[in-house]
């Protein structure tokens, strides 16, 4: 079942599309909630589409089952993608609607939203609420159970939601009817939730963030958590640079950002490479280039990602395509970093940052030691083949770090064979964490064989493992982009006959990367409107293509 | 003293004025745990410091001292951070992180050595240099005025303001021992002769003068701060600890760190 609902922003129609979420999910169904709202703080669109099944999945729909609308706007905007049969459920204070636009086999039911509210001398606001309970008795949910949600999800005002609720509920008619399923609940996480429990079960203390639309959640999230401490600074360079000190004196450190943040971080990202600082950093891109479209989502900062910061320098780089990928590889990420002493760069999306899913918590993550070394008065930061163990300040070893090139105590260098010898230490470093990247069975996935393989990354997982559920291909996922699972890549697509890729951007970042490692793409399947896939999109595109 | 400083060789210009600021830093940090102490410094002569001195140290980036010392003690609270920073790193490139470290009082020292002149990049102005200053790159002479860098920290909300003179390494050792004791944003400007290209030494040790009275109200240090306005070369120029204030830090404020259950967190999901 696919739901909409929508208004204006300010309207609560993203807390009703949760709320909506929430009541299938006591049902024991999985939930996807893709959210689509402007750069506004009251007024402009927002929506909330949800989609509800009996199997996990992260995709939308064209097609739509309910509309829930809160304004004219939401009517005429969405009123196209109702199914035949499909109901519009909407508030009757709504006025001067065309009666042209309404398709066909449409069902419009209209209702008293505003004398629910009234009648329970609730404030306007509470006709989300409404909307709701209205469409929990239409759909068939049952009252008993509609209460325990609504109680527990609204902690504020909450029996005069009840009571608004109640009317709402009351005052409609039971159309449909749903089965309550025996599956326990799921954990609804956003992507911007799973990164930072993933980061915090392999031992995460400190987050620091400026304020960037799609990473801000992570912020908004961990600041609400006792026992992380959370820090926003004047700006991203001093994220990084104050992250990378704490990371030094010993603490598991996590920054946050979207593409021109994360532009402003690339001196520090070098320097962590440079001084061997560990850093975990969430890159969560949306539209660019430059403020772009800064709600809406793209896979456009791959290229940068591979290439951030000056010289030639050593990071790790991995793409969850949902909010499980996202807690498993966060953590993992975390704990690479500290083994590795790099920065670890976990790159997400505008969709799979602030859309929610049913999560499932089926792996083990926990935190794994780094490489501690030898507290002594000779100790040298820099010494070994290739990681060094590690001391932080505090104790009986001096520790010393640099940006600049360094001798194994850290101290500047312009002598030719050290500079050669250091550069030589981190590469070797990155080939050992190459060949564990390599091993690692969620480096890449491969879905399904086929003889055409569509090959792609990150929160487009929803809408290709769906859209290929009954066409004749394979399907490739590539997790990590740096170090590139080369090996396992190749193999993987070894005698295929055509390789397509399929990308939110507008150049082919993926397949760009893998002409690099010598795979030729065929087709390039790109989508670059700021809109994530769409299931019948994506089939109808990759009927063509393959 | 031996201790602390390592045997790397030194390429400060003989005469150089991080001379003192060294020897100042040296003894300041042999009275304290040096197992302890952080020494987070920028890019510029002075940042050497790293190099020379055997105590714990973060050789950051060009002007991000002061943001990743504010980490350093965000890390570690039983840590004392001192930031060493040229002119170059606090008043330019890293401005952003000096204001607002003092505004917020994280618990750091910073010391500004202030030569008027990035001299590593052979001579150009910098945010204090006065005007009409002949840099190679103001071959005739610089149209900006230069800031006053203690009335900027006592309008930030500096809870420790102080001057010194790399030329008075005694009254330098003092003044980072009272910076780093204070609970709180501790600044430390210090005059710093640059003797390849802003040679300053005589006209310091004629105008320099150690206030008799110091921990001036908020008013009175103001007032003290405007005696020189980094332009005039005739001005006499007060040293000493102008503004001291009680306030409570950054770190003391924000949440610290600690065991998070996180299977509670994602039962609260469902």
């Amino acid at each position: 079942m696919q739901i909409i609902v929508a208004g204006a922003a300010g309207q609560g129609s993203k807390k009703a599309g949760l709320l909506i979420g929430k009541l299938f999910n006591h049902y024991g169904y999985k939930i996807f909630i893709h959210e689509d709202y402007e750069s506004v703080i009251k007024g402009g669109h927002n929506f909330s589409q949800i989609s509800v099944s009996k199997e996990e999945g992260s995709a939308i729909s064209e097609r739509v089952d309910y509309l829930l609308a809160l304004n004219k706007e939401a009517i005429e905007k969405h009123i196209p993608k109702l199914k035949k049969g499909g109901v519009l459920l909407y508030d009757d204070q709504i006025e001067g609607l065309e009666e042209s636009i309404f398709p066909k086999g449409v069902d419009k039911e209209s209702a008293p939203l505003k004398s629910f509210v009234e009648k329970a001398e609730g404030i306007d606001l509470m006709k989300n609420t409404a909307l709701v309970a209205a469409f929990a008795k239409m759909a068939g949910l049952e009252w008993e159970e509609v209460k325990k949600v609504l109680e527990r999800e609204l902690p504020v005002k909450t029996e005069k939601n009840l009571e608004v609720a109640g009317l709402a509920f009351e005052g409609m008619e039971k159309r449909g009817e749903v089965e309550k399923l025996s599956e326990e609940p799921s954990y609804l996480l956003s992507g911007n939730q799973a990164v930072a429990l993933g980061a915090l079960q392999a031992g995460l203390e400190n987050y620091y963030a400026y304020p960037m639309t799609p990473s801000t959640g992570v912020l908004r999230f961990l600041s609400g958590i006792d026992g992380v401490r959370t820090f926003q600074p004047e700006s991203e360079i001093a994220v990084i640079n104050s992250a990378l000190g704490s990371a030094y004196a010993g603490k598991r450190t996590m920054i946050g950002t979207s593409g021109g943040g994360f532009a402003l971080m690339t001196e520090g990202i070098s320097f962590s490479a440079q001084a061997e600082i560990p850093l975990l950093i969430t890159l969560s891109q949306r539209m660019g280039p430059a403020t772009g479209v800064p709600t809406y989502t793209a896979q456009a900062d791959l290229s940068f990602a591979l290439s951030s910061g000056h010289g030639d320098m050593v990071r790790l780089i991995a793409a969850p395509g949902d909010t499980k990928e996202a807690y498993l590889l966060s953590g993992k990420c975390m704990n690479m970093a500290w083994k590795y002493q790099l920065p670890a760069i976990l790159l997400l999306d505008k969709e799979l940052a602030e859309n929610t899913y049913s999560t499932k918590r089926d792996f083990h993550i926990e935190k794994e030691e780094a490489v501690i070394g030898e507290e002594s008065e000779d100790y040298l930061r820099y010494e070994g083949e290739d990681i060094s163990p590690v001391c932080f300040p505090g104790g009986e070893a001096t520790v010393k770090v640099s940006g600049y090139e360094h001798d194994k105590k850290g101290i500047a260098t312009e002598n030719a064979e050290e500079i050669k010898e250091m550069h030589e230490k981190r590469l070797r470093k990155y080939e050992k964490l190459k060949n564990e990247v390599e091993s690692l069975s969620e480096a890449v996935k491969v879905h399904k064989e086929g003889e055409t393989t569509v090959v792609f990354w990150g929160s487009s997982k929803g809408a290709v493992l769906e859209a290929t559920k009954e066409m004749d291909v394979g399907v490739l996922q590539i997790l990590f982009m740096q170090p590139l699972p080369e090996e396992r890549i190749k193999e993987a697509l070894k005698g295929k006959e055509k390789i397509i890729c399929v990308e939110t951007n507008a150049t082919g970042q993926l397949a760009n990367l893998l002409s690099c490692a010598g795979v030729k793409v065929s087709e390039k399947v790109l989508k670059y409107d700021g809109r994530p896939f769409t299931v019948e999109e994506l089939k109808r595109r990759l009927e063509v293509s393959k | 003293m031996t201790n602390i400083t390592l045997p790397t060789k030194n390429t400060w210009c003989p005469g150089c004025g991080n001379f003192g600021i060294q020897g100042a830093l040296a003894g300041a940090v042999s009275e304290m745990d040096k197992r302890k102490v952080v020494l987070v410094s920028g890019i510029g002569c002075h940042g050497k410091m790293a190099d020379y001195l055997n105590i714990n140290s973060f050789y950051s980036l060009h002007g991000r001292a002061i943001a990743a010392g504010a980490g350093v003690k965000l890390g570690n609270e039983e840590l004392d951070v001192i930031c060493s920073v040229g002119d170059g790193d606090a008043y330019s490139e890293g401005i952003a992180h000096l204001l607002h470290g003092a505004r917020r009082n994280s618990n750091i020292t910073v010391i500004v050595h202030d030569n008027h002149v990035f001299s590593l990049t052979v001579k150009q102005r910098t945010a204090t240099s006065p005007k009409g200053f002949a840099g190679s790159t103001t071959p005739k002479g610089s149209v900006e005025d230069p800031i006053n860098p203690l009335e900027l920290m006592l309008n930030a909300g500096a809870s420790f303001v102080a001057r010194s003179y790399s030329g008075n390494p005694k009254h330098l050792t003092r003044l980072i021992k009272e910076g780093v004791s204070h609970q709180g944003f501790s600044f430390i400007e210090v005059l710093q002769p640059c003797i390849a290209w802003y040679n300053t030494y005589e006209s310091y040790n004629e105008r320099v003068y150690e206030m008799e009275n110091e921990f001036l109200s908020m008013e009175e240090a103001l007032k003290k701060a405007k005696e020189w306005d980094y332009n005039n070369d005739q001005a006499q120029i007060p040293l000493g600890i102008f503004y001291k204030e009680e306030r409570e830090t950054l770190e003391k404020q924000i949440g610290g760190s600690s065991f998070v259950d996180v299977g509670s967190i994602l039962e609260k999901t469902k």
